[in-house]
């Protein structure tokens, strides 16, 4: 992977400059880089990690797994039905998978009725759609390599040769 | 009631400076001599593993027979160094206690041995500790780097050693194979023994690391020192390695028999696995040590503590010379000042007065934050005498 993505990944907010010293590289073509590889849809955004267990307000969520059985459609296979499900908001993520079962979604909603609702009355009436089964989420450990827990304090000296 | 040999020993200059450091909070420390990462999982998990299994016990003296096998393959594919897993390698706890055993089992009362200067704080006082003198090469004209020429010029009837560390703890220099040989000739053809502390090896960015045992003719002289605290993150495990010929490692297991006994069992399962799987964390690392490197350069420099480009570590020697103060002064002034604390650079050697030693193995944020900070002294009244 280019090492520019592995500093983005790692930390969004590094400006072109500090990447620029980093790498030593100048800063406009670490610039053009980062243009062109936001065109090409490599890089799709920059997001702070909020961990929204912690954020206490009345925006808070509930999330639950989806997993979702489909009849596929004649020549679209499943990308149509797909497109269907992700475009509605609450859905977060859609995957397609291999196995028991066809698309995996992950939806977010107010709470455990917001998405009882969407399941009944959007998701398992489409047509093609041939069964549901939701599990709502409990607890976060992990989510895309964070671990989502306070940071520990510095267990280093801070003094040694 | 404490031995003469004891009381002799110079105590360090800057305990008190550490002292006031440990006593402050909320400090942003580029004194560390370790990395910022916590030794990565995998590792972590095969020492808990292992003590789920039960393995409590001791292990043979020279460590476990699994983990020298994988060190000697570790090195043969490598470096194409060949040690026998038998007999021409010993585990122990880091490689301080290598270097210990190494001086006791080699020294007599006077010899003297070459130090390249500055230098790691522990060499000087251990060879005193094992009967020797040291005898200090200042490196400081030719950029820290020994030249043969500065080696010809310590040598003589008495000194029987010298000791190499590079990449280079507080600089951060190191050497190629090219001039590794230039600097092997002179070791041999003086019939030097040479004790390499290659403990960085892995941290090495602009070209390949070269054990000087692999120098051709080199080996049979060699005792060859490195294990995992820094390129595997595992510090804290205290688990090194020292190779050399039989005769060396015979002798060096003796002491070691009587003192150490064996490595902790627990380390040395968490070693092998970090042979085993670690090797892509450690190149992870090192990217992000070499990233780090590039930006702090270009910082102090700008900031006009000039300093050299390190090879490799996670160390840059920075030259305060600029600021007029000497550097247990500047040290002090900018923990209270700003809070960021730094290693004076008298710590490895007397002359150096005019350095400091400056750790980059710290959060790239932490770094930038240091650095406006520093700035803001350099520009403030408090720097200026």
């Amino acid at each position: 992977m280019d090492e520019i993505l592995e500093i983005l990944e790692k930390n969004a907010r590094a400006t072109p400059a500090e990447i620029a010293k980093m790498l030593k590289k100048n800063s406009s073509s670490v610039e053009k880089t980062i243009k062109k590889l936001e065109k090409q849809g490599i890089i799709l955004g920059y997001k702070a990690i909020i961990n929204r267990e912690l954020v206490r307000d009345d925006d808070s969520e509930v999330r639950a797994i989806i997993e979702v059985r489909v009849a596929p459609q004649k020549d679209l296979g499943f990308d149509r039905i797909a497109q269907r499900i992700y475009s509605f908001p609450e859905v977060k993520s859609c995957y397609l998978l291999s196995g028991t079962y066809d698309l995996l979604l992950v939806v977010e909603g107010k709470n455990i009725h917001t998405v009882s609702n969407f399941v009944a009355e959007k998701l398992a009436p489409l047509e093609n759609v041939r069964g549901t089964t939701t599990h709502f989420l409990l607890k976060k450990y992990k989510e895309n390599g964070m671990v989502l827990k306070h940071k520990e304090e510095h267990k280093r000296i801070a003094i040694s040769y | 009631m404490i031995s003469k040999k004891v009381q002799e020993m110079q105590p360090s200059g800057i305990r008190q400076f550490f002292d006031l450091v440990l006593g402050m909070e909320d400090v942003i420390s580029l004194g560390v001599g370790e990395p910022d990462f916590v030794t990565p999982w995998q590792i972590r998990e095969a020492g808990i593993y292992s003590l789920e299994e039960g393995f409590t016990s001791y292990t043979s003296n020279k460590g476990l027979y699994k983990l020298r096998l994988s060190i000697s393959r570790y090195l043969k594919n490598k470096y194409g160094l060949d040690y026998c897993p038998d007999n021409e390698i010993l585990i122990t706890v880091g490689v301080s206690e290598g270097f210990d055993l190494a001086l006791r089992a080699l020294l007599n009362q006077g010899d003297k041995v070459l130090i390249p200067s500055p230098s790691y704080v522990s060499y000087g006082p251990l060879v005193e500790l094992s009967g020797g003198i040291p005898v200090y090469i200042n490196t400081k004209e030719q950029g820290f780097k020994l030249t043969p020429k500065n080696i010809g010029k310590s040598v003589d009837k008495k000194v029987k050693a010298i000791i190499l560390n590079y990449p280079t703890n507080p600089t951060g220099i190191s050497y190629t194979k090219k001039e590794l040989d230039e600097l092997k000739r002179v070791i041999l053809k003086n019939k030097l023994l040479c004790i390499s502390d290659e403990i960085y090896g892995d941290l090495t960015y602009d070209f390949e690391h070269t054990p000087f045992a692999k120098l051709s003719g080199a080996k049979g002289s060699t005792i060859y020192l490195s294990g995992f605290s820094k390129s595997y993150a595992m510090t804290g495990w205290r688990v090194g390695f020292a190779c050399g010929s039989g005769e060396m490692i015979a002798a060096m297991t003796k002491i070691h028999q009587y003192t150490i006994m064996c490595v902790p069992i627990t380390s040395q399962m968490a070693a092998c696995e970090a042979l085993h799987t670690g090797r892509k964390s450690v190149e992870e690392m090192k990217r992000e040590y070499k990233r780090r490197r590039e930006f702090m350069v270009d910082r102090l420099n700008n900031l006009g503590l000039k300093c050299i480009k390190p090879d490799g570590t996670f160390y840059i020697f920075a030259s305060i010379k600029k600021t007029g103060m000497d550097c247990l002064n500047f040290a002090e002034r900018l923990l209270r000042k700003e809070k960021v604390a730094v290693v004076p650079g008298t710590a490895f050697g007397k002359e150096y007065s005019d350095y400091i030693r400056i750790s980059y193995a710290s959060s790239y944020e932490s770094l930038k934050e240091a650095l406006v900070r520093i700035e803001r002294f350099l520009k403030s009244k408090g720097a200026r005498k």
